[in-house]
C-alpha cells in the first residue's frame, strides 16, 4: 500500500531533529550500517534513516509524521530476529526502541513486571530472581533479545510446552498506533471485555503498532529441576518415547531432541558426555516441587527404558544438569564449527510425523547435496533443521533456500506450519501462500488495514501481496518438483 | 454429529444478499450474556455442526466442530486421562465449545493453567462474505499470520461464525486436595496472592462467605506434602465444591433478581467498597458482585482496580453491559469488525451498542 514518499530524507530528518536529540536521528550510511539487517543477515537493506526516540510522545510524533507522508516505519528492538522481520525498508524509517530499556516496576505479590520494550528478556528474570520469580518464555537469544521484540514475534523457547509462549505470559501492551494514538490492550487483570486485541497484537511482527510498554506475568521459580538424558538407536523410538512421557501424564518443563549429526557436533563442542553413537537424543527436564520432580523423574526413566532407550542418565546435581543442557544450548554454534555457514529453519509438525519428516529430510539432503542437522523442541513439535552450506560457493545459498523451502512445504503437508517461533518476516513470505489461500491472506490484509489504514508499518513483511501469490505457488511447485536434482548437479 | 458447514455458508451468503442480520446460536446456554439479541435478526444455529474431528491424545491436540457439547468433549478426553485445563463453565447440558470460546469463559484453574483463549491453537471461521477460512492450526507453536483464532475469544460472535476449533489439552492431574479456612475479606487478597507466589501446585483460590478455599493438584506426593505445610482443613467434598464454582452453580450465583457483575481486575487490588455480596475467585483476579447499580458507577471502581467490569447477568440488557472502551480502541474494533463482517451481519449490538 505504500507509495513513494513525497517528503525528502533531509526534510524528514529535520522534522525529527526538532523534537529528538539530533545525535539520535541518524542519516549517514556508516552509522546506519548496523541497522541494515537483523539476525538473518542474508537479507539486507539500508533504510532512509534511523531514529532513536526516548519518550512515548516522541514515538507518537514520529508516527504522525510518517503517517502523514506515508513513509514506511520498521520498529526494531535488539535486531536478533531470524526472519528478517526487522530488515529496513529502503524508503523508510527504522524506529529503534533501544532507549526504552528500563524495568519500570516489579510487583512481587501480584507477580508482574512493567517494562519498557527495550528491556532484554533475560534481564527480567535476573531482576525478578530476588523475589523467587522469573519470566517464563526463554527464546535462545534471551541474553540479547528484547521484550518488545518478543511481543512482536510471540517468542517461545525451550519451556513453552509447560509455560506457554509470549502470548500466554502478558497482561497488557501499551502501543502507539500507525496514526500516533497511544492505546493499551489488555489490563492488570487476566482478560478484558470484547475481542482479544492483545492476542492479535502478539506475534503481529510490527505490522499493527509500535509497542511502548509491556506488563508481563512472572512465575514462582520451581523448587527444583532435574533432567533425564536418553539415547535411542532410532528416531522413531525417540519420537515414540516423547509420546510415552506425555501419555503418562507428565508435562516436562523442557523436552528437546537432537539427531545424530547434532549430537556429535554438540558433544564435540560441549564435551557433555552425550551417547555419540545414538541416532536420537532426548533431554527431558522436569521441574516443580521436590516431591513431584522425584516422582516424575522416576516415571520418565522407566518410560524411556520401556521405549528402548540405549542409555539413560539423570542429573544428580545442578552442575550435571547444566552440563547436559550445555550441549543442546550450544548446538547452533557447535554446528557452525563443522560448516562455514548454516541456515536455521523453523517449522512445526505434529509430533507423530517426526520420523517420517526426518527421513524425508535425509532424502532431500541427498537430492540437494547439502547436509542437515536437526534440533527439535520435541514437546511442542517445533523443528529447527540446520542446513549446512558455504556462502563462498556460488549458488550454494540459493540451493540452501530451495532446500529450506521444501522443508517448510513438507511441514505444511504433514499438518504443521511454516514457522513455530521465528516469524514470517521477509524470509517466509512466499511460503505464506502455501499455508494460506487468497481469501485468508486477504483477511490478514484487511486486519492490517484496520490498524494501519495507510499501510506504513513494516510494509512488505508477514503477509504477501496477493498478486505475487500465484507466482509464488507455481514457483514453489516447480522448485519442489524439478529444482533439487538440477541444482545438485549445477 | 454432522458437518453442516456448507449449509451454514449458504445461510450466511443468503443473509448478506438479502440484507439480513444473524444471531449465532450454539446450545443457547449463554443467551443471557452480552446485550439483548437483535429481535429483527434471524437465527443461525450452529448446534447441529457437531462432533470431534480429530483427537490425538499423544499430541495433546483436539479438533472439534464448534457446536460440539462440552460434555462430549470432556467424555472423550477423560477416556485418555486428559481434560480441558481451563475448566469451562458448563452453563447447561448443551453448552458448546464454540460458545465457550466466543464468550472466553474459563473456570477456577484459569490463573494457573490458562484460559480457553490460551489453549486455542486454531479455528475455522465463516466471515461475513461467506468465506470459510482457516487460521492457526493443530500444532502448539504457529506464528504464521495474525492470531485470528485467539482474537475470537470474547468477541461474542461479532467477527464471524466459528465452525471448527483446535485446542491444546492436558493430562488430568493425578491428585487434588482442597484446603478451607475462615478468613475476612480484607485479609484474603494478600493471602491468596502470597500462596500463588510460592512454587507449589496450586490450581484454585477463591473466597466466599468468610471462607477461603485453596485447591492443590498435581503429583500425589507434591499435593500431600504441600497440604501438610499449608494451613486449613481438608475439605472432603472438594471436587464438588470446585465444580459448583466452575459451573456458576454455587448458591452465591443463584437467582436472577439481583444483577451479577463480573470485575476482572488486578489480583492484588483492593475490593471496591459496595454494599452487596462478593465472591472472589482466581486468587483475586476475578471478583463477582451481586448488587444493583449502574455500569457507569462500576467502571471507575474496576479501572481503579486495574481492570474492567461487565454486567454478566440480569439488569438492563438493552444498555451497555461491557466496560466502556476509549475512542482509539473503539475505532480499531469497529474497523476490525468491518474487516471480517463488512455488512454487519453477525450478532449486531450483542457486544456493544456501537459494534
Amino acid at each position: 500500500m505504500t507509495t513513494k514518499p513525497k517528503v525528502s530524507k533531509a526534510e524528514l530528518a529535520e522534522q525529527f531533529r526538532s523534537f529528538i536529540d539530533p545525535d539520535y536521528v541518524i542519516t549517514d550510511s556508516e552509522t546506519m550500517k548496523p541497522y541494515e539487517c537483523d539476525g538473518l543477515s542474508m537479507y539486507c537493506e539500508m533504510p532512509l534513516l534511523v531514529v532513536l526516540p526516548e519518550t512515548v510522545e516522541q514515538v507518537q510524533r514520529v508516527m504522525r509524521i510518517c503517517n502523514e507522508h506515508k513513509v514506511p516505519v520498521v520498529a526494531r528492538g535488539a535486531g536478533t530476529g531470524l526472519s528478517a522481520g526487522a530488515m529496513p525498508h529502503k524508503e523508510g524509517v527504522v524506529l529503534s526502541l533501544a532507549k526504552f530499556n528500563r524495568i519500570l516496576e516489579i510487583d512481587p505479590l501480584a507477580r508482574t513486571a512493567r517494562l519498557q520494550p527495550g528491556v532484554r528478556n533475560l534481564a527480567i528474570s535476573e531482576e525478578a530472581a530476588q523475589y523467587g520469580l522469573y519470566y517464563g518464555p526463554d527464546p535462545s537469544s534471551q541474553i540479547a533479545c528484547t521484550i518488545g521484540g518478543n511481543v512482536a514475534e510471540n517468542s517461545g523457547g525451550v519451556h513453552c510446552l509447560k509455560y506457554g509462549l509470549t502470548v500466554h505470559n502478558l497482561h497488557s501492551v501499551e502501543m502507539v498506533t500507525a496514526e500516533g494514538d497511544v492505546v493499551t490492550v489488555g489490563s492488570d487483570a487476566l482478560d478484558v471485555c470484547g475481542m482479544d486485541l492483545l492476542a492479535l497484537m502478539t506475534g503481529s511482527e510490527g505490522l499493527l503498532g509500535v509497542v511502548t510498554e509491556v506488563k508481563v506475568k512472572l512465575l514462582p521459580k520451581p523448587e527444583v529441576a532435574r533432567v533425564v538424558m536418553a539415547g535411542f538407536d532410532s528416531v522413531q523410538n525417540g519420537g515414540d518415547a516423547v509420546g510415552g512421557v506425555i501419555s503418562h501424564g507428565i508435562i516436562p518443563g523442557g523436552l528437546e531432541m537432537m539427531d545424530s549429526h547434532a549430537i556429535v557436533a554438540a558433544d564435540d563442542f560441549a564435551k557433555a558426555g552425550y551417547p555419540r553413537e545414538a541416532k536420537a537424543l532426548l533431554l527431558c527436564e522436569v521441574d516443580g516441587t521436590v516431591e513431584e520432580v522425584d516422582e516424575h523423574i522416576a516415571q520418565a526413566e522407566e518410560v524411556f527404558r520401556k521405549f528402548g532407550a540405549t542409555s539413560v542418565r539423570t542429573s544428580e546435581s545442578e552442575e550435571e544438569r547444566a552440563l547436559l543442557w550445555k550441549g543442546r544450548k550450544s548446538a547452533f554454534p557447535a554446528v557452525g564449527r563443522i560448516s562455514p555457514d548454516y541456515y536455521c529453519m523453523d517449522g512445526t509438525i505434529p509430533r507423530r510425523e517426526l520420523a517420517n519428516v526426518l527421513l524425508r529430510m535425509e532424502e532431500m539432503s541427498e537430492e540437494f547435496g547439502l547436509r542437515v542437522a536437526n534440533v527439535f523442541h520435541a514437546g511442542d513439535g517445533n523443528l529447527h533443521p540446520l542446513i549446512l552450506f558455504d556462502s563462498n560457493v556460488p549458488g550454494e545459498f540459493e540451493r540452501t533456500e530451495a532446500f529450506g523451502s521444501s522443508i517448510l512445504r513438507l511441514c505444511v503437508e504433514v499438518g504443521g506450519c511454516i514457522t513455530g517461533e521465528h516469524g514470517v518476516g521477509v524470509e517466509k513470505i512466499r511460503q505464506m501462500a502455501v499455508q494460506f489461500n487468497d481469501d485468508e491472506l486477504q483477511q490478514f490484509h484487511d486486519v492490517k488495514a484496520a490498524f494501519d489504514p495507510a499501510g506504513i508499518l513494516n510494509p512488505g513483511k508477514g503477509v504477501p501481496a496477493l498478486k505475487f501469490c500465484q507466482e509464488y505457488r507455481s514457483l514453489e511447485h516447480k522448485q519442489h518438483k524439478h529444482e533439487p536434482t538440477e541444482a545438485a548437479h549445477g | 454429529m454432522a458437518d453442516i458447514s456448507k449449509q451454514l455458508t449458504e445461510q450466511v451468503i443468503a443473509a448478506r444478499d438479502g440484507g439480513h442480520k444473524l444471531n449465532i446460536v450454539g446450545g443457547g446456554t449463554k443467551a443471557f450474556m452480552g446485550r439483548a439479541a437483535d429481535p429483527d435478526a434471524g437465527t443461525l444455529s450452529v448446534g447441529e455442526h457437531s462432533g470431534i474431528v480429530e483427537y490425538h491424545p499423544v499430541e495433546l491436540v483436539l479438533t472439534v466442530r464448534a457446536g460440539t457439547p462440552l460434555s462430549e468433549v470432556e467424555a472423550a478426553l477423560a477416556e485418555h486421562g486428559q481434560a480441558l485445563h481451563f475448566e469451562p463453565p458448563r452453563l447447561g447440558p448443551n453448552a458448546t465449545m464454540g460458545g465457550t470460546l466466543a464468550t472466553n469463559l474459563s473456570g477456577p484453574a484459569r490463573p494457573w493453567t490458562g484460559s480457553v483463549r490460551d489453549q486455542v491453537l486454531g479455528v475455522r471461521l465463516l466471515n461475513g462474505k461467506g468465506e470459510h477460512l482457516r487460521f492457526g492450526g493443530q500444532v502448539m507453536k504457529n506464528v504464521a499470520g495474525y492470531d485470528v483464532s485467539r482474537l475470537q475469544a470474547g468477541a461474542m460472535g461479532t467477527l464471524g461464525v466459528m465452525t471448527e476449533i483446535s485446542l491444546k489439552v492436558m493430562p488430568k492431574p493425578a491428585a487434588s486436595m482442597t484446603l478451607v479456612q475462615d478468613m475476612a475479606m480484607d485479609e484474603v487478597i494478600h493471602y491468596m496472592n502470597s500462596r500463588s507466589a510460592e512454587p507449589k501446585p496450586i490450581t484454585g483460590a477463591c473466597w466466599v462467605d468468610g471462607k477461603v478455599y485453596l485447591r492443590l493438584s498435581g503429583a500425589k506426593s507434591a499435593v500431600e506434602a504441600t497440604a501438610q505445610k499449608w494451613s486449613g482443613e481438608v475439605l472432603e467434598q472438594g471436587d464438588e465444591f470446585w465444580q459448583q464454582v466452575q459451573d456458576l452453580k454455587h448458591e452465591f450465583f443463584a437467582g436472577n433478581d439481583v444483577p451479577l457483575w463480573r470485575f476482572s481486575v488486578g489480583s492484588t487490588a483492593a475490593t471496591p467498597q459496595l454494599d452487596g455480596h462478593w465472591f472472589i475467585d482466581w486468587a483475586g483476579a476475578q471478583r463477582w458482585y451481586r448488587g444493583a447499580g449502574e455500569l457507569s458507577d462500576m467502571e471507575p471502581l474496576a479501572r481503579a482496580a486495574g481492570g474492567q467490569v461487565s454486567l454478566f447477568r440480569g439488569g438492563d440488557r438493552h444498555g451497555e453491559v461491557m466496560h466502556h472502551q476509549p475512542e482509539a480502541l473503539k475505532a480499531i474494533q469497529r474497523r476490525v469488525k468491518n474487516s471480517f463482517d463488512p455488512d454487519n451481519i453477525f450478532n449486531p449490538g450483542r457486544l456493544y451498542s456501537w459494534l
